[in-house]
């Protein structure tokens, strides 16, 4: 059996749009042969994994609270890879970026005012965006490899993070565990809606996703990042600088990441700990290709990538599955998604029978 | 047995799994393919080693699951990039991500459990030796499988045919087909061997540096295994002397510990991560000299015309 590409004359449309659902069925298909492989019943097992989250309400708003920090990070990183920088530390941006947030509320945790909350908002994204800084410097001036880099700082925010909570900002009245003091009341970001723990960190995404895609489709901007991703030469000839693009785009997925670390920290945890993201920022990565880099697909994906978080826990609780599933899940997704990627640009053709090709090669 | 001696023994210990899954992606990127998967691979192999030697007794049989299970799980990233085309960076973090998560449903069972040691082999003659003898000629055989893959592929990359037509196939893919070369089974060779030799660096964490397996115990050293081939501008000597100086770096925390000095541990484990941005930045500002040695065609996908 041979596989061939030929390519298409034009990108397909239909595949562009349909390529990421192959993908979710794939997955889909491809877990349920996980789970009978695991001796589980892979209809119930589907079942709690991927509907059972979306039956009640508060499971509802812990979807959103998930998403919200995936979404915001995918939308920043789809401006980056459209751009052809390969920013993957997002997680250490995020990190980084709630470090920064949360000087306001436990260190200066005397000064009470309506001020800290935005104040705090904002220097979770100066922290964040300063951090992706360094790679993005590197890469721009000293032709430094951004993805070993930008990797690199992930283990060192982590470092950076756990030595803060057990060290200088341990909550002095905190019988000793490594975490800072909760954050008081006018440091917390809002619940949305009354019924449940949603916080405007899911509006953040949602307004961010909405920005980039209106930046990327109507701006001259927009048009920079596409050209020069696909052809730094070209974009050279247009006039555009791919230096001040290095930093326009890391700059701008750190200030992404690091929002969504201080609107995780200060919606949901309300204090830092040594671990604050179960790899956001990671996972983050295949949200955007499962969103096609499009800032609206990626509201989509990101809600997807949420429940597989989600499903994990249900499916531990329900049938006893480990919830490493769900890491599993999100790597199988974007093994999918990648390789159906491949149908926009190409057509794919099976050769079953070994003769066709061995004739030619005999006739030389 | 002094402490100088100790010290060193140590550094060789985390300095090989660095080599061997440097030495796999040079290979590899050495034939064009950028495979970011390393610390997938790794790991894959770290659990496949641990659980094969669990259930067989027998740390030899978990090498060879090491080195197979990396090899195997290398061809998953090849039939994406290679015949589907699927672009490099992202199918390697596929591939680191989805190993994470396979190796961790794999070890869930292995987990606390204690592990049997690889036991080292003593040279005769050679180990008594006086200072090498002991640090050099009675090791594990993975130690001595790492150095002889290091011989075994400078000689077949610079001495042998097959290994100019891997080179000609990483510097210009388009005129290596035109020559009749057959580039994408020479890519899938490379991208299999890069695999096995991330598996066997694997096999190397669960079964001597620490025999237990643990989640996530490759800890980034197949992203700084990525780095080593950058330093080494892909030669496998120099290859070997940054691998050691790595193992050196990230093994000086232990020992930083045990004298007591004063640094927060967070630190001291920090530092082989900024080491390696460090290296990088002195060897890559130099444009010229990166373009130089870098394979040409390196992450740049190929479909063959008819």
């Amino acid at each position: 059996m041979r596989i061939e590409l030929e390519k298409r004359p034009k990108i397909s449309t239909l595949f562009s749009i349909l390529s990421p659902f192959i993908a979710l069925i794939l997955t889909i298909i491809a877990g349920a042969i996980m789970f009978m492989l695991l001796g589980k019943n892979p209809l119930d097992a589907l079942y709690s994994f991927f509907v059972e989250p979306l039956l009640e309400v508060w499971s509802l708003h812990e979807l959103a609270i998930k998403a919200a920090p995936l979404i915001l990070i995918a939308v920043g990183l789809s401006v980056c890879y459209r751009s052809n920088n390969w920013n993957i530390g997002a997680e250490g941006q995020f990190i980084m970026g709630a470090i920064a947030g949360s000087i306001l509320p436990v260190v200066f945790y005397e000064w009470h005012s309506p001020l800290v909350l935005p104040l705090m908002l904002l220097m979770g994204m100066l922290g964040g965006a300063l951090y992706a800084g360094i790679p993005a410097f590197l890469k721009a001036h000293l032709n430094t490899n951004e993805i070993l880099t930008s990797l690199m700082l992930v283990y060192v925010a982590q470092l950076f993070l756990d030595w803060l909570v057990r060290g200088p900002w341990r909550n002095p009245d905190g019988m000793n565990f490594p975490e800072t003091r909760t954050f008081a009341a006018e440091a917390i970001l809002p619940e949305l809606l009354s019924s449940g723990r949603t916080h405007w960190g899911f509006v953040f995404a949602i307004l961010a996703a909405i920005l980039v895609w209106f930046m990327m489709r109507y701006t001259l901007k927009g048009l920079e990042i596409s050209v020069l991703g696909q052809s730094e030469r070209a974009g050279r000839f247009a006039g555009f600088s791919s230096r001040k693009m290095i930093w326009f785009s890391m700059m701008l997925s750190g200030a992404c990441a690091g929002l969504a670390g201080i609107a995780e920290v200060s919606g949901a945890i309300q204090q830092l700990r040594p671990v604050i993201s179960p790899g956001y920022g990671f996972t983050a990565i295949i949200v955007a290709f499962l969103g096609r880099l499009n800032p609206l697909g990626i509201i989509a994906a990101g809600l997807v990538l949420a429940l597989t978080y989600l499903g994990g826990e249900a499916a531990q609780l329900s049938i006893g599955v480990s919830e490493k599933v769900t890491r599993v899940f999100q790597g199988l997704l974007l093994f999918f998604v990648l390789s159906c990627d491949t149908l926009i640009h190409y057509k794919i053709r099976v050769i079953w029978s070994k003769l066709g090709g061995t004739a030619v090669d005999g006739g030389h | 047995m002094s402490i100088v001696e100790a010290i060193l023994l140590t550094i060789i210990t985390a300095s090989t799994p660095l080599v061997l899954a440097a030495l796999g992606e040079l290979v590899t990127e050495r034939s064009g393919v950028l495979n970011l998967g390393v610390e997938g691979m790794m790991i894959m192999g770290a659990v496949c080693a641990f659980a094969a030697t669990q259930m067989s007794g027998s740390p030899y049989i978990g090498i060879l699951a090491g080195i197979a299970s990396g090899a195997l799980f290398s061809l998953l990233f090849g039939f994406l990039t290679l015949t589907l085309v699927a672009n490099q960076v992202a199918t390697g973090l596929a591939l680191t991500i989805l190993g994470l998560g396979v190796s961790g449903m794999i070890g869930e069972g292995f987990v606390g459990m204690s592990g049997i040691k690889l036991q080292p082999i003593a040279i005769p003659l050679l180990s008594d030796l006086p200072y090498i003898g002991s640090l050099l000629f009675r090791q594990d055989i993975i130690f001595y499988l790492s150095i002889a893959l290091v011989v075994g592929v400078n000689w077949f990359l610079f001495k042998s045919r097959a290994g100019l037509r891997l080179r000609s196939v990483g510097d210009s893919h388009a005129s290596a087909h035109a020559l009749g070369i057959n580039v994408i089974r020479t890519r899938y060779l490379a991208v299999m061997f890069g695999g096995a030799c991330a598996g066997l660096a694997g096999a190397q964490l669960s079964l001597v540096y620490t025999p237990q397996w643990v989640e996530n115990m490759s800890a980034g050293r197949g992203w700084i295994a990525l780095a080593l081939v950058v330093f080494a501008s892909w030669r496998p000597w120099r290859l070997v002397a940054g691998g050691y100086l790595f193992g050196a770096v990230s093994i000086s925390q232990l020992h930083a510990q045990a004298f007591g000095i004063g640094i927060p541990s967070q630190v001291l484990s920090a530092l082989p991560y900024l080491a390696t941005v460090v290296v990088l930045i002195l060897i890559s500002h130099n444009r010229r000299t990166t373009l130089i040695n870098t394979p040409a065609s390196l992450g740049k996908p190929f479909v063959p015309d008819r």
